[in-house]
């Protein structure tokens, strides 16, 4: 771009015009911006495959369950715990991508210009990411039920319908659990990578840790249970919840998710979007 | 209208912005200048809310961006065209600009229209479009609100030639509507043709303000001679001193004066004319000889 290339003009500068005035301008609501979120989810095609993957390991793991499961095992239990380990992977990466997006890819240039308030976006990932868990555990049930279905007339034994509402509910509330879980990370770090391996790290690896503190240190064997999320949510798949259990999700839950979202949300107020 | 008031902004012992004031007012073409470093994006990203302010203000109508209620149809912002989604089609982000602001739909595509993305163009994936297509996609989204305020950093970055005229005529259509456009570049010539008014700042500090005439009005005066010599005589009769450059003079002298001399002394003229373009980068490259990383280039 050199000055030779466009020609100054030489034209007066306007002194005429009138200043603009303000207009009412309709604010923007949360629901406006869940939705929006929501699309965001699902607009590219890493976020369309993320969504596909959900029913593809659905049916995948159904496959699989009547393929190689005992067939005294078919049952709709097994069918739904063979989808739950591919979803609680799943749906948690895309909490996580739903904030981190955002930064790693700098959207959030725009995003937090368009809604300034920053806490209303985040407010709506959440709401939006909790729809998508919801919305996914209904699709992987309808994908179970048929798994069931076929898998208990192929092999030649009556069709359990071994799960209640109740336990549903549970299940349901155990994958939400999860990927707050991510969707938490993602808000504290800011960073795909970080916040990806944070939660594989927090799966996989702090369990282990917690049992082998237990094992040696005998105060933490009985605090244990009190500040272990992990093991607190884990209970929601296959045991009957007791209020002391309940009470002990309640506790960890406090000091594995409500605590570090809140520091996490903090930051995200403060911090410069670059 | 912009106003800017006594800006601040630290990171650590580094004091990024610095007392900056200044008022992009409506009707005008407000160029922010300044070398690569010199502070104006983080002006520009306090100015929207991104980065919080050390100290002092930056209010749009008298109101700090944060605290509008739908900002896309008050400011409209291109910050950084390349912070895109890369995996999204410009159509796609032109459409969650439109969701979020609440506009019809029918705006994504006279948005496309206006800045000349096809309909195949505007169908392809971010990540395939050149930084110019990223510039007019990133001018469309600032311009969808049909806002009254627009803040551009660098929106010139990457068009060609012909890209730049369509954006000087974009936004002095935009400011002759009684928009206010404050616009940043850290190329003297595209702050040159497009603005009206202009900001210099350097190393944080605003380091010169005012019209574009204004500063045009320090530049002094080139004149163009085959008798350059005759010429040179003649205005040092006067008492104007001048420099020669090629083919003819500058002297700190007005045109008017000059060529007066010049019908004086019977030299006849080629060009005679304020030291516009190259004045003004004199001064540019003088008001931040000590900023800037190359030292005293001039």
């Amino acid at each position: 771009m050199t000055a030779t290339t466009v020609q100054p003009r030489t034209t007066s500068t306007p002194t005429t015009a009138v200043p603009r005035e303000r207009r009412s301008v309709p604010p923007i609501g949360l629901g406006r911006v869940v939705s929006v979120e929501l699309r965001k989810m699902f607009d590219t095609r890493a976020g369309f495959w993320m969504l596909m993957s959900i029913a593809i390991l659905s049916v995948l793991a159904t496959g699989a369950a009547i393929l190689w499961a005992p067939d005294a095992d078919i049952d709709f239990e097994l069918f739904a715990s063979a989808i739950g380990v591919p979803m609680s992977v799943v749906l948690p990466m895309i909490a996580i991508l739903s904030v981190t997006g955002e930064y790693s890819q700098r959207t959030g240039l725009t995003t937090y210009t368009m809604v300034p308030r920053r806490g209303r976006t985040i407010a709506a990932k959440a709401i939006a990411a909790v729809l998508v868990g919801v919305a996914s555990m209904f699709v992987a049930l309808g994908i179970g039920a048929l798994g069931n279905l076929l898998g208990s007339s192929i092999v030649g034994v009556p069709t359990d319908w071994n799960i209640s509402v109740t336990e549903f509910s549970q299940i349901v509330l155990a994958q939400v659990l999860g990927m707050t879980i991510g969707f938490m990370l993602g808000v504290l770090l800011r960073s795909s990578a970080a916040a990806i391996v944070a939660y594989f790290v927090y799966s996989l690896v702090l369990p282990g840790l917690l049992m082998l503190l237990a094992g040696v240190q005998s105060w933490f064997a009985d605090l244990q249970p009190w500040v272990d999320f992990n093991l607190a949510s884990s209970r929601l798949y296959d045991q009957t919840m007791t209020g002391e259990y309940w009470a002990q999700l309640g506790t960890s839950g406090l000091v594995w998710l409500v605590a570090p979202l809140a520091v996490g949300l903090a930051l995200v107020m403060r911090s410069e979007v670059k | 209208m912009i106003t800017v008031e006594s800006l601040t902004r630290k990171y650590g012992g580094f004091t990024a912005v610095d007392d900056v004031t200044f008022t992009a007012r409506p009707g005008r073409v407000t160029g922010f200048l300044g070398p690569n470093g010199a502070g104006k994006s983080t002006t520009m990203r306090i100015m929207v809310g991104l980065t919080p302010a050390t100290s002092g203000t930056a209010l749009i109508d008298g109101a700090r961006f944060v605290d509008l209620t739908n900002p896309g149809h008050e400011v409209g912002v291109l910050l950084d065209a390349s912070a895109q989604h890369a995996g999204r089609t410009g159509r796609e982000i032109l459409t969650i600009a439109q969701r979020t602001m609440g506009l019809p739909k029918g705006r994504v595509e006279e948005m496309l229209d206006l800045v000349s993305l096809t309909p195949q163009e505007a169908g392809r994936r971010v990540r395939n479009y050149s930084l110019g297509m990223r510039q007019r996609l990133g001018i469309a989204a600032a311009l969808i609100g049909d806002p009254r305020v627009l803040i551009l950093d660098e929106p010139a970055n990457g068009l060609d030639p012909a890209g730049i005229r369509w954006m000087r005529d974009l936004l002095r259509d935009f400011a002759r509507r009684g928009g206010t456009v404050l616009l940043s570049s850290h190329l003297l010539h595209e702050i040159e043709v497009i603005a009206d008014d202009i900001v210099v700042i350097g190393q944080g500090r605003i380091v010169a303000q005012g019209t574009k005439a204004e500063l045009l009005a320090g530049a002094g005066t080139l004149v163009r001679t085959p008798d350059a010599e005759v010429l040179g005589r003649a205005l040092a009769a006067q008492g104007v001193s001048c420099s020669a450059v090629d083919g003819g003079l500058r002297t700190d002298a007005t045109p008017d004066l000059v060529g007066r001399v010049a019908l004086g002394a019977g030299v006849p003229l080629t060009e005679l004319r304020s030291g516009d373009g190259a004045g003004l980068e004199d001064m540019f490259l003088e008001l931040t000889a000590d900023t800037q990383r190359e030292g005293a280039a001039a």
